[in-house]
């Protein structure tokens, strides 16, 4: 039977993953990839927890849902700060990116 | 071994596998055409999971939006060019202890919490449950996140514009 | 039923089912979209333009189009010099994949569809954006300049005509008050203060979908005379017949869309004579598609090919507005009905 401790393993296994992609890539691009892996790492959470603790109001739901639309507006805003920078410096590696002013 | 099983183990390894070329090729292309299989999984998963709603909107708004997006940006800066590149940095054994502490840490914690039976039934419309939820009593999150939305929305514009 | 319920039934029972449909949509869609359209669309554009069309393999040529599949598959399989395979391999199958999922949700008949999921049209919208990730990766792997440059403008249109796609869905959901196709069909013909709202709707989603099929005026990722074919400039036939595929699959599969959200479905203006609700249901809904599919193919060959800043400000500075008041008004004629 497959109960929240499988869902949570898959979470937390996505979740090193991903802050192991954060860590160690040097391109912006993909450190945003990373980030993308841990917040639909947190949203198994969410939604797991929903169906086996909680499931009355479905807050579950409602949290990987503004997760979803915060991931949307983070990757929106971070890959127009990568264009930004990439047209300045022409690098998008972020170790590069050292300049206080352009 | 039942459906529901079997299921499970093929969406999961379908994300791990996904995630960790996400995480690994040298070629960024590759790395975000890894994500869709990766973020098809784990709406897979909230299938399994009875939510509907989430994982359609994890297949319109993930893979189809920011997946798109992220590709855009990579054609539009680098793409491949940048293969013969270094891609990581010097902290990839430090990376990996911090990474691997974290999810023993992790899977030895959920091991250990005993499970009680869920409080009460999953609402029959999965849809319509959601849409009450965000309307009654998380309306302020839900504008908070339109506030949200709209300044996102500016910033970008105002950022990636092209001065002069 | 809900996306759950799919493990309730015995899952062998379930898994042949779905392979059973798998098949049996493919070969509708396969039939149906590309081996019917290509020559309804050749016949068409011979009679707009007072020409006869292919007439010479089979009777009036309808045969034209097996002949050009069988040349098809004769043909090499070549794959660019330093392309990569995978993706080069991976992106038509993408696309035709997205195509044949969009129909799980459409209704041919009272009963007769393959799953009525309680997130109907939200599904087809998801799955339809799929088609996006197919174009792009084609239009990279093919190591060539114009595919890449295909691809880029290709994304960039659907992604800027989903938003008034969207708002179009959202104006039905909040009508009908469902998301599920079949609901939405048995809630037809609207109450009459509803038209204003239905028939911006509609016109908002047949433009909007006519982009999203990158068909003229709005074919500017495969422009030929710009370029040479856009994002499949360099793929061989058999899997260029694949994109193609995806293509007419998509635009059968927005017609049917259509059909279902605003011409009643399989719901026709009078029962036909001594068949069963099922024929009956499924002749009139594939007729109303196919007229849309019709009207389409008018459209394309009435019309030039509009610039690609024409194609963004129409989306953007038009449609956008115009489908966002649309819903506003929606929902007033909601509370107010």
């Amino acid at each position: 039977m497959i109960g929240p401790a499988h869902y949570l393993g898959v979470s937390a296994l996505l979740f090193g993953l991903g802050l192991y992609g954060v860590l160690t890539r040097r391109n912006a691009v993909a450190i945003l990839m990373g980030i993308e892996l841990m917040l639909n790492a947190a949203n198994i959470n969410f939604v797991a927890f929903t169906k086996f603790v909680d499931p009355t109001f479905v807050r579950g739901h409602v949290a990987a849902l503004i997760v979803i639309t915060l991931a949307a507006c983070e990757a929106v805003v971070g890959l127009a700060l990568v264009i930004n920078a990439y047209r300045h410096l022409e690098t998008v590696n972020v170790d590069q990116v050292n300049l206080m002013k352009g | 071994m039942n459906a529901e099983a079997l299921a499970f183990y093929a969406l999961a390894a379908m994300v791990l596998v996904g995630g960790f070329l996400v995480v690994q090729s040298r070629n960024l292309v590759h790395a975000a055409i890894s994500l869709v299989p990766t973020l098809l999984g784990v709406a897979g998963l909230y299938v399994l999971l009875n939510a509907e709603f989430v994982t359609a909107i994890q297949i319109l708004i993930y893979v189809g939006a920011i997946t798109v997006l992220i590709l855009f940006v990579i054609l539009l800066t680098e793409g491949a060019t940048g293969l013969r590149v270094r891609q990581r940095n010097e902290q990839v054994p430090l990376a990996l202890l911090v990474c691997g502490i974290l999810v023993v840490l992790f899977l030895v914690v959920l091991l250990r919490v005993p499970w009680g039976p869920p409080t009460g039934p999953m609402p029959a419309y999965n849809p319509g449950a959601v849409g009450r939820s965000f309307l009654m009593p998380y309306v302020l999150a839900f504008e908070v996140t339109s506030l949200v939305i709209l300044a996102s929305l500016v910033g970008a514009i105002v950022v990636a514009r092209r001065e002069g | 039923m809900g996306l759950g319920g799919l493990l309730d039934a015995l899952w062998q029972v379930e898994f042949l089912r779905m392979v059973v449909l798998a098949a049996v949509v493919f070969t509708f869609l396969a039939v149906g979209g590309p081996l019917f359209l290509v020559l309804a669309e050749r016949k068409i554009s011979a009679w707009i333009q007072a020409r006869v069309g292919p007439k010479h393999v089979g009777p009036h040529g309808i045969l034209q189009t097996v002949a050009d599949t069988v040349k098809l598959l004769q043909k090499e399989s070549i794959v660019p010099h330093r392309a990569d395979v995978v993706l080069f391999t991976a992106a038509p199958v993408l696309v035709a994949v997205a195509a044949l999922l969009d129909w799980i949700v459409i209704p041919f008949a009272p009963g007769v569809i393959v799953r009525d999921l309680n997130v109907g049209i939200l599904y087809f919208a998801a799955v339809s954006s799929l088609t996006v990730i197919g174009i792009l990766t084609g239009g990279w792997a093919s190591n060539n300049k114009y595919s890449l440059l295909g691809g880029l403008r290709s994304a960039a249109q659907m992604v800027s005509y989903e938003l008034p796609l969207g708002f179009s869905l959202l104006v039905v959901a909040t009508l009908t008050g469902t998301l599920s196709t079949v609901r939405i069909v048995e809630a037809q013909p609207y109450p009459a203060h509803f038209y204003p709202s239905v028939i911006v709707a509609a016109v908002v989603f047949l433009i909007a979908a006519t982009a999203e099929a990158n068909r003229i005026p709005f074919d500017l990722p495969e422009a030929e005379a710009e370029l040479v074919a856009g994002y499949f400039s360099e793929y061989t036939p058999m899997r260029f017949a694949l994109f193609q595929l995806g293509e007419y699959g998509a635009l059968l599969a927005s017609s049917a869309l259509f059909t279902t959200l605003f011409l009643g479905g399989w719901k026709g203006p009078f029962a036909l004579p001594g068949v069963g609700p099922v024929v009956d249901g499924m002749v009139w809904f594939l007729l109303k598609t196919y007229a849309v599919v019709f009207f389409l193919m008018w459209v394309r060959w009435t019309y030039p090919r509009s610039r690609i800043d024409q194609l963004l400000n129409v989306s953007w500075k038009i449609l956008l507005p115009v489908s966002m008041a649309n819903l506003l008004v929606a929902g007033v004629l909601v509370v107010l009905g």
